[in-house]
């Protein structure tokens, strides 16, 4: 069985949003509005960060997608007091809407600030209340909800590599963020295979994961600095 | 004045306060239904659009319920502890304040347990952990603990009330066969007088160890995540001391306001005062020592994202809390407690005033700044917390639920122990008489045999 897992190049990431769009679109994210964004109250399953480095006039600006990092300790599955959210076989850090019961442990418990409550019922301005896609529950007030990996994508690349009675190829799940990327920074696939573009990616000197040194074993690889020419994403070049 | 003579007068000034209530008490009670019906409003609000007219955000995801339900749960260890060592220790001044100690405990703790009700998304789904447990949660862990607590000191406050019952069953106007339920069919023969003095003491070597049990585990609730500043190995012992700290400090100001209210400055006297000061004096010293070592251990060891919170905490938006804290938990009770010329029923009052408000403070500073400097290198916009209009509500409502509670069952029972008191009586007289008649000179002669 695969064992999902990301890397993001943010040496190519010029903070377009288009992962923040394709996602919101993809998975039925809520709209806040701008007053309850002001308040932190957003659900951004993705998010663009400015990363401000050095002093002036020394002065870099990186941007780095953020979601939820899929850890293999997550803190967030040993403190929910009902398994609303678990860990599943294929490496996914699954929530499951309706046994939350709204504790809000999780939340507080990732490192990453990466799990969104909806603080109220989710609305949708018409007509983006057409847009639902139906492929993915809409959530309710009171629970907890974040980044899934697009695993209804999985899921479905899963049945019809099954029923083609083949292993899935590298690069055939796209999640809504890789697909919709321009700069092709987000690349999906199989951890444990060590041909995937993916593994490649994570073997590189640039190669980091976000707060390692807590031991919760992220699966989303960032990369930085550019100009080592990893080379290793399939039909470009650095 | 007579053996029985004196029986009956303590039984009479104790009994005065459940049979006669004065047009204060209504007052204050119409006062505290109001603001009680004003939390239940803004619940319902709450209920009905979701934690958005909370103040909570990403990412301090847990607020001003939490922080009650820990200072609250704090409040509880007033009671029961302290009753249980004083108890155990047969510390004779502890005789007229036990009762009233483990109602506090018992009102306490459900006023604590209750903000689950409101911080809850789906308060609708408040069984499911029972039913469905995740047994590596800290609160599953929490909720094991506070209900085995509940149940041992509601156990603990019934058993030395059932003398008292089996009184106001033969002498009370009203609700007598509320009180022959409750009495057992009490007797007050040597035989039942044995059983309960043996539950009793039971329970108090049991009681220990769960409420210290209790408060440990609510501090894992936050030092067993990597939040900087929560993940500490000290919070278990520092939640209990200040549990300790401010159920002393609540203790206090409950007798203080008994005294005056209904007369009992025969029974609460000022040595109960001064000893009770001179505890929550030792308590305020060690909580001051855990703080001090808590945030020494974090300064001297700069970690980034803790110091983040350290920060915020000395020179931040948090100092004005902090440092309040620090004055209201150790300066104000040093300085009045240190001295017997102001341990006195008035001085010891106003340190423990302080020391609830510091304690409070504590947990607020504990929960809200940790959960507002998160590891995550926070570039985005998150929120900043400020508590709304239905949390203020509702931490209003829970203060005025649990005096109202207090004052129900100090008008329905006894709030002193009657046969606690007479006991104490009959072992004082007993001593004086054998001091007079082995040591005194005349004693021999006056030996009526």
């Amino acid at each position: 069985m695969a064992k999902w897992g990301m890397a993001i190049d943010i040496d190519r990431c010029d903070g377009c949003n288009a992962c923040v769009v394709a996602c919101r679109a993809e998975n039925n994210v809520p709209i806040a509005g701008p007053e309850q964004t002001e308040k932190g109250r957003a659900i951004e399953w993705i998010r663009v960060e400015r990363h401000v480095e050095g002093e002036f006039p020394n002065v870099r600006v990186r941007f780095v997608p953020v979601m939820c990092v899929h850890c293999d300790e997550a803190p967030c599955v040993k403190v929910c007091p009902v398994s609303a959210t678990y860990e599943t076989p294929d490496g996914l850090n699954a929530q499951i809407h309706p046994r939350c019961i709204g504790t809000r442990a999780c939340g507080q418990a990732c490192p990453y600030t990466v799990r969104y409550f909806n603080w109220g019922e989710p609305s949708w301005e018409a007509p983006l209340e057409q847009t639902i896609n139906p492929d993915v529950a809409v959530r309710w007030k009171g629970i907890m909800e974040k980044c899934t990996f697009c695993v209804q994508r999985i899921r479905r690349t899963n049945d019809q590599a099954r029923d083609e009675e083949r292993e899935i190829r590298d690069g055939e799940v796209q999640p809504a963020c890789a697909q919709a990327c321009p700069a092709q920074a987000i690349v999906f696939g199989d951890r444990e295979d060590p041909e995937s573009a993916v593994s490649k990616l994570s073997e590189s000197p640039r190669a980091e994961r976000p707060l390692e040194e807590l031991g919760t074993g992220p699966r989303v690889v960032y990369l930085k600095k550019g100009g080592w020419g990893d080379g290793v994403r399939p039909g470009s070049s650095d | 004045m007579t053996a029985s003579g004196r029986d009956r007068a303590i039984e009479e000034s104790l009994l005065r306060p459940v049979f006669e209530t004065g047009r204060g008490v209504w007052i204050t009670v119409g006062l505290l239904v109001a603001v009680i019906a004003n939390g239940a409003y803004q619940w319902l609000l709450q209920l009905q659009d979701g934690m958005v007219i909370a103040g909570m955000n990403q990412p301090v995801y847990w607020g001003l319920y939490i922080t009650n339900y820990v200072f609250f749960i704090g409040i509880s260890h007033a009671g029961t502890l302290i009753s249980a060592i004083l108890r155990l220790t047969q510390a004779e001044w502890r005789r007229p304040i036990t009762r009233a100690a483990e109602a506090i405990t018992v009102f306490a703790l459900l006023m604590g347990s209750s903000n689950v009700l409101w911080h809850l998304g789906r308060p609708e789904l408040i069984y499911v952990p029972l039913l469905s447990p995740q047994l590596l949660s800290p609160l599953i862990w929490d909720v094991v603990c506070i209900s085995v607590y509940l149940l041992g000191s509601i156990t603990y406050l019934y058993l030395p009330l059932i003398p008292d019952l089996a009184i106001l069953r033969d002498r009370s106007p009203r609700l007598r066969w509320f009180y022959r339920l409750l009495a057992l069919g009490w007797q007050g023969t040597s035989r039942q007088h044995q059983l309960l003095e043996r539950a009793i003491g039971v329970m108090a070597v049991a009681i220990i160890p769960i409420a210290v049990s209790v408060h440990t585990v609510v501090s894992w609730v936050f030092a067993m995540s990597l939040v900087p500043m929560w993940h500490s190995a000290i919070f278990g012992p520092y939640f209990v001391v200040g549990a300790i700290f401010s159920g002393i400090a609540a203790l206090l100001i409950a007798m203080a306001i008994l005294r005056k209210t209904f007369h009992l400055e025969a029974f609460l006297r000022p040595i109960h005062f001064n000893n009770l000061g001179l505890l929550m004096l030792t308590m305020a010293c060690l909580w001051f020592y855990f703080t001090f070592a808590e945030h020494l251990t974090v300064w001297y060891g700069n970690e980034p994202d803790e110091i983040a919170v350290l920060n915020a905490r000395l020179y931040g938006p948090f100092s004005t809390a902090f440092w309040s804290m620090i004055t209201c938990c150790f300066i104000i009770p040093l300085g009045i407690l240190s001295f017997k010329r102001t341990r006195t029923v008035i001085g010891t009052v106003v340190a423990s005033c302080a020391v609830v408000v510091g304690m409070w403070l504590e947990r607020y500073i504990i929960v809200i700044s940790s959960a507002s400097y998160p590891r995550s290198e926070t570039m985005w916009d998150g929120g900043v917390y400020t508590p709304s209009l239905v949390e203020i509500s509702l931490t209003a409502a829970e203060f005025a639920a649990f005096v109202l509670l207090f004052i129900v069952f100090a008008k329905l029972f006894p709030i002193v122990s009657i046969w606690e008191i007479k006991e104490g009586d009959e072992r004082d007289i007993d001593a004086v008489t054998d001091i007079l008649e082995r040591e005194s000179p005349g004693g021999a002669v006056r030996r009526p045999d």
